[in-house]
């Protein structure tokens, strides 16, 4: 194992002490390892938290901070949080108009958050949960899990944030979630696989010809290991499924968010989405706004995931509104 | 021994908590062909915490404040859904066992029925799906059934029980947890949570077997 850590077990606290070096103005991280807001509580404002595992930043303490979370619950790497975390996050954050929590769709992170959401009731804070799951590797999600939740997870974070900024109540930002929820699509892929500290070894054996097609964000393999293909052959792969699932069709106003999994360059992610962009010209759908770079993460593993949210009004405003975290920041 | 008592119980965490240090790798590396390569790591690092937390205890601490203890620090540290899951098995032992400082057999047997149902509970998962009820279900079956002859020989049923559920359902295709997102690939593997449960009856069973 070759990585830039001074111990396994110490490198989420380490990491989570230099972000606090690095955005004090942005944030703080209290007991027991939640990165909450500077700002927090801010009175009247409905809280928004999330959480999950580490190893998928900046997902989500990079996303802490004015326009998107109000406190984000890092677990040990690829491992859910706490209930003890998300309770100390929904009362550090909670203004007296309620907190959602955005969970993102495993079983740990489900039942963990459930968890810390009754207890948080027990308290008297007026909690409300949106499960993301947009994966569409998943498929016949009677059977199993369910569909993970993955990119969309990101576009959630940052509309439903601004909503909440902006005054909305606790109802109208779930209902918002719900609806991100219910019309964003993902799927991703991985060329390597990646190496967990405290295990010391790659989570997957992967060849040097062959790809993992419909990765999750932790190493979990996919549906499908294939032969190694081009770039618009991968990108077709991913968004045929995204695009018919989804029912993207003609008329259609999307964003597009086309990730990297930690270990593939920036120029490579442009040359994904070059392909993004004919596939859609092609069926007539019309990319409102991008966003590409590596935003929820998978350790130092090389590959991609697609994501297309169908937009309405309310959503492209929101995404427009102006954001200052660690990660994502425009209009400030 | 007819009757479960603090010491044994104290045992009982002490060796499960080395059994799954011991263990750690190979429980990883199941986790690993299935799920995500996490669940020798959070079930060491909880029961690590675990064992800590009831050296803590007074020593003459009831049944239930000792499973209660354990319960508690395996939902607060141990994360994934291990933590829920063993956090509330460990709960439910804790309210059925209450301030007694021992229990005869079938109150075990109902204390281990509790925090089955627990489980289950929590988790939403039936038998079939390849996940640790696979194992803990056929072992309360079976330690109810042996209850008469005592607890050892209840409890080693029931460990026998475990062992077996682990490997029946080893040909399935998984339906809950991360495994699930395998599809067919996820048959012919060992599932890593019914092998850590086979793990804590076995470990309980040697507990017993050793007062």
């Amino acid at each position: 194992m070759k990585k830039l850590i001074n111990a396994p077990d110490a490198v989420v606290d380490e990491a989570l002490a230099g972000m606090t070096a690095a955005h004090g103005d942005l944030l703080k991280v209290i007991e027991p390892n939640v990165i909450v807001r500077a700002d927090s509580p801010r009175s009247g404002k409905v809280g928004v938290i999330s959480g999950g595992g580490s190893g998928h930043e900046p997902m989500h303490g990079g996303f802490v901070g004015m326009g998107m979370l109000d406190a984000a619950c890092p677990g040990a790497v690829f491992t859910s949080p706490v209930p003890d975390q998300m309770l100390a996050a929904t009362k550090a954050v909670d203004g007296g108009a309620g907190v959602l929590h955005i969970v993102k769709n495993y079983t740990g992170d489900v039942m963990n958050f459930e968890l810390a959401a009754e207890l948080a009731q027990t308290e008297g804070i007026e909690v409300s949960s949106v499960v993301i799951a947009d994966d569409v590797a998943v498929q016949d999600s009677l059977y199993t899990a369910g569909r993970r939740g993955v990119g969309g997870t990101v576009l959630a974070e940052k509309i439903v944030g601004a909503a909440a900024e902006e005054g909305q109540d606790l109802a109208a930002v779930t209902a918002l979630c719900q609806r991100v929820q219910d019309n964003v699509r993902s799927m991703g892929m991985a060329l390597t696989s990646c190496t967990v500290p405290a295990a010391g070894k790659p989570t997957f054996e992967i060849g040097d010809d062959e790809m993992e097609v419909g990765v999750g964000i932790h190493g979990e393999p996919g549906r499908e290991r294939r032969k190694l293909a081009s770039a618009d052959e991968i990108t077709e792969a991913l968004m045929t499924p995204i695009l018919d699932d989804g029912g993207f069709s003609s008329g259609d106003r999307v964003l597009a968010f086309v990730n990297g999994m930690g270990g593939t360059p920036l120029l490579e992610l442009y040359v994904v989405y070059n392909h993004v962009a004919a596939m859609c010209r092609d069926r007539g759908v019309a990319i409102e706004r991008n966003l590409i770079g590596s935003y929820i993460t998978s350790l130092e593993m090389a590959g991609c995931s697609i994501t297309l949210l169908k937009l309405d009004d309310e959503m492209l405003r929101l995404w427009d509104a102006p954001v200052h975290t660690a990660a994502l920041r425009w209009g400030v | 021994m007819t009757a479960l008592d603090g010491t044994t119980l104290r045992r009982f965490v002490e060796l499960f908590a080395d059994r799954l240090r011991e263990r750690r790798e190979e429980l990883t590396q199941l986790d690993s062909a299935i799920g995500d390569a996490d669940h020798g790591i959070n079930m060491d690092r909880g029961f690590t915490a675990a064992r800590a937390k009831v050296a803590e205890l007074a020593p003459n601490a009831d049944l239930g404040t000792i499973a209660k203890a354990v319960g508690m620090t395996l939902i607060s540290t141990v994360g994934g859904a291990s933590g829920p899951l063993y956090g509330t098995f460990f709960l439910r032992l804790a309210t059925a066992f209450g301030e007694r400082a021992e229990v005869e057999p079938a109150d075990v047997g109902a204390a281990l029925r509790a925090g089955v149902e627990g489980l289950v509970q929590r988790g939403k998962a039936v038998l079939d799906d390849k996940t640790m009820v696979d194992a803990v279900t056929p072992a309360i079956d079976a330690f109810e059934a042996a209850a008469g002859e005592g607890l050892a020989a209840a409890l080693g049923a029931a460990a026998d029980a475990a062992a077996s559920g682990r490997d029946r359902v080893t040909p399935l295709v998984a339906r809950k947890g991360r495994a699930s997102y395998l599809g067919e690939r996820s048959a012919n593997h060992q599932d890593p949570g019914a092998t850590s449960a086979t793990i804590m009856l076995e470990a309980l069973r040697d507990a017993v077997a050793a007062a």
